[in-house]
């Protein structure tokens, strides 16, 4: 995804005049080309994190398109404030891509980790949050948000489905509805092959897809998102504010995970394997 | 205190009608006659450019305190003068920090500190991607907002890419722990230049120079 992303943005910012992209040394080296070419609207700030988002506001402020990019942790968690007043307040957008969401940096260690960053967003206004389960997927989300100035963020992540789906797509028609975010959606296929459920797929989280969920929705939801588990409660919990219902919401734990290995350690240990899946996914139904 | 010269004599009975921020109001008079000298000798901005491309950028980074703010924003027929007699209302566009959405003119909404100077770097890029070479970004800090570290990383990075960008900072001595050796030593790599921030002419002077140009305005201490 990160190839993609990179590939794109410097075609994005060869069409388009517009655009410009703010960088805090993550990916300095692999956007060098399209820094030499375009050095009046490619920034490195340096590691300065709070200025790459005050820098955002200021080119989005005199009607210029910033992209921002960074390690989530740092794009979001470190410049919450910045991307609350520099950005939301000043009515001003960004196009926010991050990698190393949640655990896909595992062996860096907890600092390089960001389950939060959806739930932060979710405390602030106006955000469309994309989350890309192939790389495939990626292309035409940075495309479609250079046409507007609104707040888009991208989380690109390590983990990836087989295949590329468009948001929205049923996978399977049954029973109770299972919605799917991003990269979950090859995990919880597996873990639900020979239950009695319908799969949505959505890589477009913010906002919710109200319209499919209540037209697919009997009586149980299962949510499975690859950030903090129980992230879009609110938004479900408001769609459905007039359907009896019950809920399951499935996504890394907020508990700090003190061991490095892979992702896929991490998945395991939260419960998000397809394995770990089907026990609570079964259990619940 | 130094006397205020003539031209802004009319902003005192303005000011006078701005009430319910006592609290503030130190740190409001200390940025008048700064603010009066932009808006009247070097802003390159009018009521009736307040949405031009190629205007002149001037933003509020120390945005409590906003009464004089206000004051000249009226005597420049920004906004209408009744608009200062209801300061924090319901109905009122101006409220104790301003708010860029609210109120024409204001080119960003402040109040929390340490954000007017990553925000004005932006503007001095997008500005020069753009071609507006005429065209300056000037952004207004206080001593203590100094204190706030985000400003740091604004300020070595336009040191360090020499943006055109003139940062004014208010030096009335309300920084907790000072600045020992005077504030121009934390602007490594700018040009400065330190004026009596009640002399106009002193202020103009340093406010015309370009470049990545500092000029603290001194001014009272907050306490005395």
């Amino acid at each position: 995804m990160r190839e993609t992303f990179v590939a794109t943005t410097t075609e994005i910012l060869e069409n388009d005049p517009r655009t410009a992209l703010v960088l805090a040394d993550i990916s300095g080296d692999v956007f060098e080309p399209a820094r030499r070419k375009h050095p009046g609207r490619v920034f490195n700030v340096g590691i300065r994190e709070q200025l790459m988002a005050g820098v955002g506001g200021g080119l989005a402020l005199t009607g210029m398109r910033p992209f921002l990019h960074s390690y989530a942790p740092f794009l979001i968690d470190r410049a919450y404030e910045q991307l609350k007043l520099d950005l939301g307040h000043q009515d001003a957008g960004a196009v926010l891509v991050s990698i190393g969401s949640s655990y896909d940096a595992a062996a860096e260690g907890y600092t390089h980790q960001s389950p939060g960053d959806v739930a932060l967003l979710d405390t602030l206004e106006g955000w469309t949050v994309h989350v890309p389960g192939h790389r495939d997927e990626v292309a035409a989300m940075l495309h479609a948000a250079t046409h507007h100035d609104d707040r888009v963020y991208v989380r690109l992540s390590v983990q990836e489905n087989g295949s590329p789906h468009a948001d929205g797509s049923v996978l399977r028609r049954g029973g109770p509805l299972v919605v799917a975010v991003g990269p979950m959606l090859d995990p919880v296929l597996e873990a639900v092959q020979d239950l009695d459920v319908t799969v949505l797929y959505t890589n477009t989280p913010r906002p919710l897809a109200r319209e499919a969920i209540t037209a697919l929705m009997d009586r149980e939801i299962v949510v499975v998102e690859p950030y903090l588990a129980g992230t879009s409660a609110k938004p479900i919990s408001e769609i459905l504010s007039h359907h009896p219902h019950r809920a399951l919401h499935l996504g890394p734990a907020s508990a700090e995970v003190r061991r490095y290995g892979t992702w896929r350690d991490h998945a395991r240990e939260h419960g998000l394997d397809p394995a770990g899946l089907r026990r609570s996914i079964t259990a619940f139904l | 205190m130094t006397a205020i010269s003539a031209p802004t004599k009319p902003l005192h009975a303005l000011l006078s009608r701005i009430t319910g921020d006592a609290k503030h109001a130190p740190s409001a008079h200390s940025t008048l006659d700064v603010l009066w000298v932009l808006y009247d000798r070097v802003l390159r901005i009018t009521p009736e450019t307040t949405d031009a491309p190629d205007r002149d950028r001037f933003l509020l980074s120390k945005g409590h305190g906003p009464a004089a703010y206000y004051a000249v924003l009226a005597a420049k027929g920004f906004i209408p003068e009744e608009w200062l007699d209801d300061l924090g209302g319901w109905d009122s566009p101006l409220g104790h920090h301003p708010d860029r959405m609210l109120i024409p003119g204001v080119e960003v909404g402040t109040g929390s500190l340490g954000h007017g100077l990553g925000l004005a770097v932006g503007t001095a890029l997008g500005l020069r991607a753009q071609g507006f070479d005429r065209t300056r970004t000037f952004v207004l800090v206080g001593d203590a907002e100094l204190d706030e570290g985000s400003n740091h990383e604004a300020i070595a990075y336009a040191a360090a890419v020499q943006l055109p960008i003139t940062v004014i900072v208010i030096d009335n001595q309300s920084s907790t722990h000072g600045w020992p050796g005077g504030i121009a030593q934390r602007f490594p790599g700018w040009s400065a230049d330190v004026v009596d921030g009640r002399d106009h002419d002193a202020i103009e002077i340093a406010l015309m120079k370009a470049g990545t140009h500092l000029v603290v305005a001194t001014v009272e201490p907050k306490r005395g």
